[in-house]
């Protein structure tokens, strides 16, 4: 049972156009206390729009919007002391040194945290007294966010976070998006890409022109498309396939020169595949599973592929 | 109020590591001022009215550090940060936009008050130029065109959504007022069309307000260019409340 206490963010039936476009059109969800909401679709979805009317900087128009159980347009002074916000394309100063950029922003909130540990827990320390410009990428984005946590929110959004980083500093950004939850902070993120919204999120809306045509946690998205699992491996010598083939739960075999590809129901797939194979004292190499992903599900209801 | 105070700090820290203008508010009237008083001397001549030439200078530059603080470091700075999006991360807190544009102007306020204090040191304590009005009237006047020149410059930035055109215009209006009002070369010495093209320019009546008060003329006799400069402050301000925005 869902008390309103527990919906930061409610809404229903949002509507934003643009000249000759319906950017976001009659979109409605919840987003829970606690959980790390993801919005994720490709580029021109509607995600930023959607996300830029929650936090106070667009009028919609139609539909009702409400965040803390207040209306961002009208209550929006109330709405930001209580709210982190990360956008996908913003700056400061670029002779601001780190420690004077948390220092001032802590100044506008009326309950700030000491900004000192949160320089530290985003590995900012030794940047302290950096000029702004002369970070690289992922330390500009690591300021973005211990600027969004100063007021300590009970919601962060955070838009496109991970969009410019080497896959290193996106791992661990993710780490620090889990954190930020765990300190008791609801998370709405929005991203295009499909493995950090499977990764991250506890529940995915997926968005296209538009449209959420999808929202669910990522597994049970991905189960919905009740896809087949794959188990893929090489053969040298000569394969007996019904061997294989008599396994509860395959499917079909596939065979292609030395590469063999088994599909299944996921439970007990790959232990069936390997015990069979040893069993018959087959050597096999190169052996891997292939789930299916977010993406799938994304190819699956759109018809496209996500392009980085 | 804690907003208010850092992000005046903020933003004087700011101005300070900006070289350029760092150089134009707080250097270029003192050293024009020995420049060209090594240069012309401080003797009394019939060509600036029977004062010596330094005399006459003093609150001129006053004048032209304002109108280039005014065209210059406060709209580029303005235009710069709302195109990157500065503007923007400083909106997406509790502040209020009016705080941070007061900061804003303020800090740029504080520093041409620093800049001028230094020229008329220079003044004073190198050619021994002496300052014959009221204190708190020379003030009201330097106030009075920061006012109008600030708000001229924010101006440009509500109207011209480029940062680029913004530093383009900002110095296509500043150098013909800097030439033809006689902040530079004292208007006795230039053509007639020239002194009638420079009432029309507003720095002509800034260096004339404060070139009066700096002398101890009554408010009464400087009623043009108060007026002059106040429609201007006026017109600008309306300006910038109606045009400019965060982003």
């Amino acid at each position: 049972m869902k008390t309103q206490d527990d919906i930061v963010v409610g809404v229903r039936n949002l509507v934003k156009q643009y000249p000759g476009v319906k950017a976001v059109d009659d979109v409605s969800f919840d987003v829970r206390r606690g959980e790390i909401f993801g919005m994720v679709g490709p580029n021109g979805a509607g995600k930023t729009t959607t996300i830029e009317c929650l936090e106070g900087f667009r009028q919609p128009d139609g539909g009702t919007i409400q965040v803390l159980g207040l209306d961002p347009l009208r209550d929006r002074y109330q709405v930001r002391e209580r709210i982190g916000v990360q956008f996908q394309s913003a700056a400061l100063p670029d002779r601001i040194k780190v420690w004077e950029a948390l220092d001032l922003f802590a100044a506008f909130y009326s309950r700030p945290v000491d900004w000192q540990p949160v320089l530290e827990q985003m590995g900012l320390a030794e940047k302290r007294d950096a000029y702004f410009a002369k970070l690289s990428g992922g330390q500009k984005q690591r300021v973005f966010i211990a600027l969004a946590l100063i007021n300590d929110p009970e919601l962060a959004f955070l838009d496109e976070l991970t969009t410019g980083l080497d896959p290193q500093a996106r791992r661990a950004m993710w780490d620090q998006v889990r954190t930020i939850r765990e300190r008791g902070t609801t998370v709405f993120l929005t991203t295009h890409f499909m493995e950090e919204a499977e990764r991250l999120c506890d529940r995915v809306a997926i968005i296209d022109h538009g449209k959420i045509v999808a929202l669910d946690t990522p597994q049970n998205l991905i189960d919905s498309l009740r896809a087949e699992n794959r188990v893929v491996f090489e053969v040298v010598a000569p394969l007996d396939e019904e061997s294989l083939r008599a396994l509860p739960g395959v499917v079909r075999i596939e065979r292609i020169g030395e590469r063999v590809v088994v599909y299944g129901q996921k439970d007990g797939l790959v232990s069936g595949v390997v015990n069979a194979l040893e069993t018959d004292g087959i050597r096999f190499e190169n052996l891997r599973t292939e789930q299916p992903t977010l993406e799938d599900v994304f190819l699956t209801l759109t018809g496209k592929e996500m392009r980085d | 109020m804690l907003g208010f105070r850092k992000l005046t700090i903020v933003q004087a820290k700011l101005y300070l590591r900006e070289p350029m203008a760092a150089f134009f508010t707080l250097l270029f009237g003192p050293s024009l001022l020995l420049l060209l008083g090594f240069i012309f001397g401080n003797e009394p001549s019939p060509a600036t009215g029977g004062l010596g030439y330094l005399d006459q200078s003093v609150a001129a530059y006053m004048a032209m550090i304002i109108a280039i603080v005014g065209l210059t470091a406060v709209p580029i700075s303005a235009a710069l940060r709302r195109e990157s999006g500065v503007l923007r991360r400083f909106s997406a807190t509790p502040l209020r936009p009016l705080t941070y544009f007061l900061t804003d102007v303020l800090a740029p306020f504080l520093m041409t008050l620093v800049g001028i204090l230094l020229l008329v040191l220079v003044g004073a304590v190198v050619f021994g130029v002496r300052f014959e009005g009221n204190l708190f009237s020379l003030l009201a006047g330097i106030t009075l065109g920061a006012w109008a020149f600030f708000a001229l410059g924010y101006a440009l930035v509500g109207l011209i959504p480029s940062a680029r055109a913004v530093i383009v215009i900002g110095n296509v209006v500043l150098y013909p007022l800097m030439i033809f009002s006689g902040a530079m070369v004292p208007l006795a010495v230039m053509p007639e069309a020239v002194r009638t093209i420079s009432r029309f320019l507003p720095l002509t009546h800034l260096v004339a307000l404060l070139r009066g008060l700096w002398f101890g003329q009554p408010w009464g006799d400087l009623l043009t260019e108060v007026a002059v400069l106040g429609g201007m402050g006026i017109v600008g301000t309306l300006i910038v409340a109606r045009t400019f925005r965060w982003e």
